[in-house]
């Protein structure tokens, strides 16, 4: 396969002659064959999802995790090669540390996710370095202004902020879907199974078995990190089968 | 609560959900210990492994800590006691630590402690605990002239939170004392 940037590809210190930096896009489509997740902002907290890739029938349940606790009241899920992301947390957490040691408060959302999008591109502007291969998505609860954020961190260093948001695979099919919710009523109980109901949309017969993720800030919870039990996961994945069943049959109907 | 400035600060805290620390000595060195103590509690929420820090390592912890520090020659100016479950340990500014069923620090250790060896009992109830607590307190408030009579009494019991009171006031009664009243007419004296 003949190489698309044709020399402009080698470094990301090198620009091609339309403005792009292979490298960079060459990390974030490593990201794409990655399992989905996805972040979702409700009325009362943030619910983040991601679709763990089993490649192994011997890989022990709870390996392998991609939604971490960063902070009191901050949320990571990582997209993309597991060791990139694992760095990316790990600075996520040095962050919030220092932050509260030198202001003493703890660093509202915005300026973590500025923070780990200057980390994450200062890794595009070195010969010596490669772009990270991960997305992270944070989600963080702002005590000041009463209201969760979420942020999403590309291997370009770019970082949005969401209503909603994707990465991985499934995330064409799930932006669509993501789309159609209305956000503004939608509950953290409901958006666990929806984001549940999303993942299984997304995936293919073809695709390997798969463990769903599943973490809240919620404002029960005081908008502290919590994974959702595995009772939780499985109810939400049976609503969500039942749900896509229904829609099948619906088409059957058509 | 003493004379000084301010009269009811929070020298006993809850470190994670059941574990008690108390302090005595430099105010700003024990809110520091505590900043460190809740970053170490943090890490254990973030690494969400089924491990959570306990007394014991907390003890063990602010040994190493405060043995440190006093070898660099600068020293966090603290004696701390460390209460969990099943644990009560004390670590002081020099490092040096002890185990015992009952702990006390400052003029307590010379007032306190007498009282605590005579009528400490392996069962003793929680109220009857809390009696033991208050006289021993209440002994301090009378000896000590800087002392004030508002306390704070925490409990943890088994794997329930950790709970501290609120300041309150201790009943006192200074009849009896008479003798040591000065004579107000003569030079102050008995």
């Amino acid at each position: 396969m003949a190489s698309a940037g044709a020399g402009y590809d080698l470094s990301p210190t090198t620009f091609s002659p339309d403005g792009r930096i292979f490298q960079v896009s060459y990390a974030q489509k490593s990201v794409s064959t990655s399992g989905t997740s996805l972040g979702i902002l409700c009325s009362d907290g943030v619910v983040l999802a991601c679709e763990k890739l089993k490649n192994s029938k011997m890989l022990l349940p709870s390996s392998g995790r991609r939604l971490h606790s960063v902070g009191a009241g901050y949320a990571c899920a990582v997209t993309g090669f597991a060791s990139d992301g694992r760095q990316i947390v790990n600075r996520a957490r040095e962050e919030v540390s220092s932050y509260k040691d030198t202001y003493g408060i703890l660093p509202p959302p915005s300026v973590l996710a500025d923070r780990l999008g200057h980390y994450v591109h200062y890794f595009t502007l070195h010969g010596a370095l490669r772009p990270f291969g991960a997305t992270a998505t944070v989600a963080s609860y702002d005590s000041d202004m009463k209201e969760c954020k979420l942020h999403q961190i590309d291997p370009s260093g770019t970082c949005h902020s969401y209503y909603a948001c994707a990465a991985g695979k499934g995330r064409q099919g799930a932006k669509t879907e993501l789309e159609k919710l209305d956000l503004t009523t939608l509950t953290v109980e409901q958006a666990i199974k929806e984001a549940a109901r999303i993942v299984l949309t997304t995936r293919d017969e073809k695709d390997k078995d798969m463990e769903l993720e599943i973490a809240t800030l919620a404002e029960g919870d005081k908008y502290q990190f919590k994974m959702c039990g595995k009772e939780v996961v499985s109810e939400a994945l049976k609503w969500a089968g039942e749900q896509l069943e229904e829609d099948m049959e619906e088409d059957d109907d058509e | 609560g003493s004379m000084e400035k301010y009269k009811a600060p929070r020298r006993i805290r809850t470190v994670g959900d059941n574990c008690l620390i108390g302090a005595s000595g430099e105010y700003s060195d024990f809110q520091s210990v505590m900043d460190t103590l809740e970053g170490m509690v943090q890490d254990d929420v973030n690494y969400d492994d089924g491990e959570k820090s306990d007394a014991k390592s907390i003890h063990s912890y602010l040994r190493a800590v405060m043995y440190q520090r006093r070898s660099k020659m600068n020293p966090l100016w603290n004696d701390i006691i460390i209460a969990g479950k099943d644990f009560l340990g004390y670590v002081d500014k020099i490092g040096t630590t002890y185990e015992d069923s009952f702990i006390a620090t400052g003029f307590g250790s010379y007032l306190a402690i007498p009282i605590l060896r005579s009528k400490w009992r392996p069962d003793l109830t929680e109220g009857e605990a809390r009696a033991l607590l208050e006289d021993c307190l209440r002994v301090l408030f009378y000896r000590d002239c800087r002392a004030l009579n508002r306390i704070q009494i925490a409990k943890v019991q088994g794997d329930d939170d950790a709970v501290v009171s609120d300041p309150y006031e201790l009943e006192t009664n200074w009849s009896g004392f008479e003798a040591t009243k000065g004579d107000m007419d003569g030079d102050g004296g008995w």
